[in-house]
């Protein structure tokens, strides 16, 4: 039943998506692997790992774009989520290293020995498992999310109010990641990992099924997301983007479908981080930073809000760009393009990328982009 | 004849020194003194820094000094002292006049930490007497930490000679600090101590009670316990007094950053991320405005500030009405798409500043009157803040008196209460709204000026005060300077509040978290504006 929801949801552009997505989840692990390295087609281990950080962006984008495109909450705080995952995920590595880190400290990861640990924080239990690192993955930044939602939606927080506190949120939470009592490893973070569930977390077949991992997460994240703004519910959602006050007086709760949608993107976005950490090898505390998060939004404005498909695009672009950019001669440019970037796409494609794209004229009206401009603003 | 004339040649050396056997004491000891400098070992040295301290010698203050920081300078050859001078010139310990030729093989004399010690309690001894009161203050306040006893006749002559009230006053503490530690002192003369020093009343007089010996009669026992519980009461007090002029200085520094930003935020709900940068552009001409001076009219460095002042007012609301007419007219009414605009602004504007200025900080002067401290009771005050908090009050009088009695403020208030209705009375509303934003951003500009006093000037100051400035605008409610004003302050002086029990970054969290609480509960500020306008 949840199978054919989710399999219903897609439209013939999402499915191009997903075969692009899981195609890539079986072809880029054979092409490295297989594949001998003098081939053309060989895809190094560099690549691969750029493009797996791509993947984690992407469905960071997309989660991002499930509260923003379908509901309107901007959230300016969504890397918080996504380094929260992160950090459980870099949590349960940073156990497996046991005794092979510098000090070689039987209990103590190296850090905490270094800034002299008696015994482990209590909130490090449990994290020697993974069962029960992936469930703070998902519990962590939906329960941050939640409690968060719950008061902010509650109290009708809304439009730039609700970015604002979303970015002093993550900004108090950078504070105090950055401090090395707070016990997550200061401003180094955690990194020097050495393995997962056993697999070395450096050898090429581990980074593979991390690479097709990401993959196959970002095409249940499209299939969840799909499946949530296609259903009775998603129709509310949008409902409320485009008249909040009008949606409320039907007799909608609001703030429930908002702290649902906020709550469900927080995971994903939690997911996110931690299919990251593994294959970039470190997180710390400037994952936190608010501006990371504002860079999340331009993602999403880049691609086409409330596309999904579009925000995933966006992230992949974005970055893209950012890569190719920082690593030449206009490195010092980038922020230069980035900036514009940021005012461009708002002035002049404020449907993003996927606005450019023949729309198709049957469903437009109930789930495409959002209309844009004065007009468009409900007269509440 | 030539007989004669020797015997006066011989009577006229006899006068001669008898004349100098009157002085030739001081001046003998003092030479003496001197020229234990010259043999290199650290005991002699010590001698030395006795001998010539007590020789009473005008240069005595002059020479120890120049022991102090490594400029007295011996010649082992003919154990000859001599001082270079803060110019570079090389003067004779022994006369003062300029070395007619000083020897090639000059050393500094060698001090270690014991001497160093001698040093200051031998000048601290040495200016108890100097001319200057602020040099005997300094020396009074050197005894009262040595409370050394060699120093109590020097500061009995002192007391009886002094003038100032205030400089008395530190030499009676002084006192009263040698007294009480002396081991053979009686009870009164203790107890009496104890009162003057209870009413000095800082940190270090309680610690000097505190740190008394055991053996003390009972009675001095009862009043020096009786003394340091006054002191924890009043130091208490100060502290909080000290905690309530951090956080105003802390305010208005918000204040300034906020106010510009409830311009465009409050009265025009345009979200500016960009704001930030405007106080970057302020601070960075205050830099560049400094740096011309520096190289062309050094004489002008103490107004570069006054100039600085409508310059970067200028800069900024020019930078500000661009970015209003390029960018945000385009966006009126959605307020995300602003927001996203806006801080891609910001991007480049730091970028740029950071290819032109480097990405290192730059170091703006204070000019005289902005620099240094003075003491209130027992807070210390330093001018910059003063002044800063003095700066703040003006800009926001200011900003009111614009906006109420200006006509400019009239039709941008009327701009913001009903567009519509205000273009039908004939107001341009984009004139009004560049001009608004204009206004805002020239505010920035000037809290950049003030900043720059403060903060480092980097790419990056804007940065750190963008998001505590949105706090203040929406804690203080939106639309509304006097919540601004309320909202900056009550913010600034409970950050500090927080401070000493959580630190500075768990309290800034914990203030967030409180802001954060704050707005669930009053999601429209402190004082919001009532009324339709509100949700529209």
């Amino acid at each position: 039943m949840i199978t054919r929801r989710l399999l219903e949801a897609p439209d013939g552009r999402g499915w191009v998506f997903l075969t692009i997505v899981l195609g890539a989840a079986v072809l880029v692990p054979i092409l490295h692997l297989v594949v001998p390295a003098s081939s053309p087609f060989h895809i190094s281990t560099s690549v691969m790992a750029l493009w797996g950080k791509y993947l984690c962006y992407a469905l960071l984008a997309l989660s991002l774009d499930l509260v923003w495109g379908y509901c309107g909450i901007l959230s300016l705080g969504h890397g918080a989520f996504f380094a929260l995952g992160g950090y459980a995920m870099g949590m349960y590595l940073m156990r497996q290293i046991g005794t092979r880190g510098v000090y070689a400290h039987p209990i103590l990861p190296d850090f905490m020995v270094f800034l002299n640990y008696k015994e482990l924080p209590w909130f490090w239990y449990g994290f020697d498992w993974f069962a029960f690192a992936l469930a703070m993955v998902f519990l962590v930044p939906g329960a941050l999310a939640f409690v968060f939602g719950w008061f902010a939606f509650r109290s009708r927080v809304t439009g730039v109010y609700l970015s604002i506190i979303t970015q002093a949120l993550t900004y108090a939470l950078m504070l105090g990641f950055f401090r090395n009592n707070f016990g997550f490893g200061g401003n180094n973070g955690l990194t020097d990992f050495k393995d997962i569930l056993g697999f070395n977390i450096q050898s090429p077949q581990t980074r593979a099924v991390l690479f097709s991992l990401s993959a196959i997460a970002l095409a249940l994240g499209y299939l969840i997301a799909r499946a949530v703004v296609q259903s009775k519910a998603g129709k509310v959602l949008i409902a409320i983007r485009d008249a909040e006050s009008r949606t409320r007086f039907i007799g909608y709760r609001v703030e429930n479908y908002k702290t649902f949608v906020f709550t469900l993107s927080a995971c994903m976005a939690g997911l996110a981080g931690a299919l990251y950490v593994p294959q970039v090898g470190i997180i710390n505390p400037s994952e936190f930073t608010p501006a990371n998060s504002i860079e999340m939004v331009i993602w999403v404005a880049v691609g086409g809000r409330g596309t999904l498909v579009g925000a995933a695009l966006g992230a992949v672009l974005v970055n893209y760009a950012k890569s190719t950019f920082t690593t030449g001669l206009l490195a010092p440019y980038w922020l230069f393009a980035l900036g514009a970037l940021f005012v461009f796409v708002t002035i002049f494609l404020p449907k993003g990328i996927m606005g450019l794209l023949p729309q198709r004229a049957a469903r437009s009206g109930a789930d495409g982009a959002p209309a844009t401009g004065r007009a468009a603003q409900p007269a509440e | 004849m030539p007989r004669w004339h020797e015997r006066f040649v011989a009577l006229f050396c006899a006068l001669a020194l008898l004349l100098a056997a009157g002085t030739s004491v001081s001046a003998q000891s003092y030479d003496e003194a001197l020229a234990k400098f010259a043999t290199d070992s650290y005991a002699d040295t010590d001698a030395g820094i006795t001998g010539v301290a007590t020789s009473g010698n005008p240069l005595a203050a002059q020479v120890i000094e120049a022991l102090q920081d490594g400029r007295l300078l011996f010649s082992a050859d003919d154990k000859k002292v001599f001082i270079r001078d803060r110019s570079g010139a090389i003067l004779d310990a022994s006369t003062g006049k300029a070395a007619a030729a000083a020897p090639a093989n000059l050393k500094p004399v060698r001090v270690n930490n014991r001497l160093r010690r001698s040093i200051e309690a031998a000048l601290g001894g040495l200016t108890l007497l100097s001319p200057d009161p602020g040099k005997r203050y300094e020396a009074a306040q050197a005894v009262f930490k040595s409370k050394d006893p060699a120093a109590l006749p020097a500061l009995d002559t002192a007391i009886g000679r002094e003038t100032d009230a205030r400089v008395k006053r530190a030499l009676q503490e002084a006192r009263a600090a040698v007294i009480l530690t002396m081991p053979d002192t009686k009870e009164p003369d203790k107890v009496a101590a104890i009162g003057v020093i209870r009413d000095r009343g800082d940190q270090d007089s309680r610690g000097l009670l505190a740190a008394l010996p055991g053996n003390q009669t009972e009675g001095v026992q009862r009043v020096a316990a009786e003394a340091i519980s006054a002191m924890d009461n009043r130091l208490a007090a100060w502290n909080v007094a000290q905690n309530l002029w951090y956080g105003l200085s802390l305010g208005s520094v918000l204040l300034l950053a906020a106010i510009g930003l409830a311009i465009t935020f409050g009265v025009m709900g345009v979200i500016n991320m960009a704001h930030g940068e405007m106080v970057m552009l302020g601070a960075y001409t205050t830099f560049v405005v400094q740096e011309i001076i520096r190289t062309s009219f050094p004489w002008l460095f103490d107004y570069s500030l006054a100039i600085a002042i409508p310059l970067a007012f200028l800069v900024a609301a020019l930078v500000g009405m661009a970015i209003e007419r390029g960018v945000i007219r385009f966006l009126y009414g959605r307020p995300l798409e602003t927001l996203l605009a806006t801080w891609g602004i910001s991007l480049i504007l730091q970028q740029a500043v950071r290819t032109s200025f480097g990405p290192t900080n730059r170091e703006v002067g204070a000019p005289n009157f902005m620099s240094g401290a003075f003491q209130l009771g027992g807070l210390t005050i330093t001018w910059n803040r003063l002044w800063i908090i003095v700066f703040a009050g003006l800009i926001f009088a200011a900003l009111l008196a614009a906006l109420r009695y200006t006509s400019l403020g009239l039709q941008m208030r009327a701009v913001t209460q009903n567009r519509r209705m205000a273009s039908s009375m004939g107001i341009h509303t984009g004139r009004i709204d560049a001009l608004t934003f204009a206004l805002g951003s020239g505010i920035a500009g000037l809290a950049g000026v003030a900043l720059s006093q403060i903060d480092n000037v980097s790419p990056n100051l804007g940065q750190s005060y963008i998001i505590d400035s949105f706090l203040v605008v929406v804690f203080g409610g939106v639309g509304n300077l006097w919540g601004t004003l309320v909202g900056a302050l009550s913010l600034g002086v409970a950050n500090k509040f927080l401070e000493p029990y959580a630190g500075a970054v768990l309290g800034k969290i914990l203030l967030l978290v409180l802001v954060i609480l704050f707005i669930q509960k009053r999601p429209r500020g402190l004082f919001a504006l009532k009324g339709r306008a509100v949700e529209a």
